[in-house]
């Protein structure tokens, strides 16, 4: 029970990392990215890369995908998502599935269809025994790194400058022009975090969600409903959107496995039904 | 403003111009190419899924992330018609649209909930269910190995469904035309200008007193059946369904359809199948295994660019040769260039 409580505490505290990009892009500029896992691919590939040929230990790989994607999500959108931000979201989503075709045909391309698997160091694997419960090793790690990352992220948007005017920007994009806020660049940064985090999110959960060319696609949906049911107006939302997805997801699987795949979009649709504005969001 | 005919104006949208004869004259041409009946058929059931989608997207505003729900839910409902009930086609057909209006009122009103990005959520979560619990559903769908021994009837008692696809491509365009005959007119009544005017503005329409959620539910509906009268051709046809008919490749894959053609003029979805089914094999020709790159490629130029460019050529080549027309026989026929908006 407890090692089925802390499964899907890691799997929805990975989903939290890999979606907050997106919910905040999506609340900071109303733009709909459904690119957002391409990114993520992006940060698991380079992971993959790096350990498997170039021998680089996967502690410090970590960093370095962050880093990459990050960039990988600053040069896109000066370049191309710039153009985007003013159109309607037909055009956005249209626009966002292309880049996806683009990158999943890309990197079958390069890298082959099937699975990729990351090697964990030795320290990583196995289980502890902690009260009489067994926890994996590396789904502890998850934990600790995606909390510690949460209250990081929790501690930038509420307490420092940046945070502040991030928050003005969500808020009413035109004030806070007037009040002499640079959008734009604010946008910029946020959206090279967000695809570094989801970037990271795709290196630490390529050994727990899988990783192949399809990824954006097969966890899109994910995204969509830790975005839709937590709201874009803050970052818990989203968080506590992840974390019931996720112990939902993995209870469901434990459970009920017949009804497995049945249980996230029920969750979704009852939500839904419950909430229209999303579980954790005001009303606007 | 004020002297504008508003009905007249209205009645001569609806009116048939040349280029719409000349393109259903060149569509049933096509049946005198029996060597390309099979592609053919394949295009006039694509134009048929997107014509559907045209009439959400296009008209009613629902950008749509998983319309293959309903070809899909089409495709294996007159399969399964076809096995356990009767092989009569057109029994399937209106077995097929039955169920998928149900299931597509049944979604309208999830998909009316909350904005875009909620609509994107449902539409998508409801294909993935609905592709899940086909693959689940092993012993009545066949799961992976797809829906196989479908044996259908004769069409009408009479014509048989032959391998070159010739009852088969007469009768994928028939029911096209026919049913693009009722969007036509249903897209030119009053009900079809509501739906223009809450794409516009929601908010404005239902000042003006139009009820916003339930024309949305009918013009839902009325897609989901489009859809899945689309799917249950393509089982009648091609005989066999595969998991593919809901997987998110094929939302995806209409809505370029729609988007290559160019949304809300009914002939978008038509125009953008032929176009999208050309480009399709001459990319796949090109590299079998990753012709959906370029698919990408398009789309994000596509966006780029402005996708209302092809439209827009379409309408000034059609004025072009109406104008050259007119200056050649001398008759000025009274208000003719008004074109469409």
């Amino acid at each position: 029970m407890v090692t089925l409580l802390f499964d899907g505490l890691a799997y929805g505290m990975l989903l939290f990392v890999l979606a907050c990009g997106l919910s905040v892009t999506l609340g900071l500029m109303n733009f709909i990215n459904l690119a957002h896992g391409a990114f993520a691919m992006a940060g698991g590939y380079i992971t993959v890369v790096l350990t498997s040929r170039a021998g680089v230990p996967f502690l410090a790989a970590l960093p370095i995908a962050f880093l990459a994607s990050a960039a990988l999500g600053l040069l896109f959108e000066r370049t191309l998502y710039v153009h985007m931000y003013d159109k309607s979201h037909l055009d956005q989503v249209l626009f966002s599935i292309g880049l996806v075709f683009m990158a999943v045909a890309a990197i079958d391309y390069v890298m082959g269809s099937q699975q990729q698997f990351i090697t964990l160091p030795d320290y990583l694997q196995g289980r502890l025994d902690i009260a009489g419960a067994g926890i994996g090793r590396y789904r502890l790690f998850i934990v600790v790194l995606c909390g510690v990352l949460a209250a990081l992220l929790q501690w930038i948007l509420v307490s420092t400058r940046f945070g502040s005017r991030l928050r003005a920007a969500v808020d009413d994009q035109r004030v806070a022009r007037g009040l002499g806020i640079n959008v734009g660049a604010i946008f910029a940064l946020t959206f090279a975090a967000g695809s570094g985090l989801a970037g990271l999110g795709g290196a630490l959960g390529a050994e727990i969600l899988g990783l192949d060319p399809n990824f954006p696609l097969k966890f899109m949906i994910y995204f969509l409903i830790v975005v839709t049911v937590g709201g874009t107006s803050s970052i818990t939302g989203p968080f506590l959107a992840s974390l019931l997805l996720g112990i939902a997801d993995v209870a469901g699987k434990y459970y009920i496995p017949a009804l497995e795949p049945f249980i996230i979009y029920t969750l979704m649709i009852v939500v839904l039904i419950l909430r229209p504005q999303g579980l954790f969001a005001r009303a606007r | 403003m004020s002297n504008v005919n508003v009905p007249h104006l209205l009645l001569s949208r609806h009116r048939w111009r040349w280029p719409e004869i000349a393109f259903w004259l060149a569509a049933f041409a096509c049946l005198l190419m029996p060597s390309k009946h099979l592609i053919l058929n394949e295009i006039a059931i694509l134009a048929l899924f997107a014509l559907s989608l045209d009439l959400i997207l296009g008209y009613a505003g629902i950008v749509s992330l998983g319309h293959a729900a309903f070809l899909g839910a089409g495709a294996y409902i007159a399969g399964l018609f076809a096995i356990h009930v009767n092989g009569d086609p057109l029994l399937g057909l209106l077995a097929a649209a039955a169920a998928c209006g149900v299931l597509g009122f049944i979604t309208s009103f999830l998909v009316l909930r909350g904005s875009d990005l909620t609509r994107l959520m449902i539409t998508l979560g409801v294909a993935l269910l609905l592709g899940e619990i086909a693959n689940r559903a092993a012993w009545l769908t066949g799961g992976a190995d797809g829906l196989q021994g479908i044996t259908m009837g004769r069409l009408l008692g009479l014509f048989e469904f032959d391998l070159y696809g010739r009852t088969s491509f007469t009768y994928s365009l028939v029911v096209l035309f026919v049913l693009f005959l009722l969007a036509r007119r249903l897209i030119h009544s009053p009900f079809g200008h509501s739906l223009t005017a809450i794409r516009d503005n929601p908010l404005r329409a239902a000042a003006v007193g139009i009820p916003v959620k339930r024309r949305l539910i009918a013009i839902y509906t009325f897609a989901a059946i489009y859809a899945g009268i689309a799917g249950a051709l393509l089982t009648q046809t091609t005989q066999f369904v595969g998991l593919d008919v809901l997987s998110f490749q094929r939302s995806a894959d209409v809505m370029l359809v729609v988007i290559i053609g160019g949304a809300g003029y009914l002939y978008g979805g038509l125009i953008g199948a032929l176009g999208f089914k050309f480009l399709q094999d001459w990319l796949s020709a090109l590299t079998p295994q990753y012709w959906h790159f370029w698919i990408g490629l398009i789309l994000v130029a596509l966006v780029l660019i402005g996708r209302d460019r092809p439209r827009r050529l379409l309408h000034s080549v059609q004025k072009y040769v109406t104008n050259r027309w007119q200056s050649l026989t001398g008759s000025k026929a009274a208000g003719s260039s008004t074109g469409g908006a």
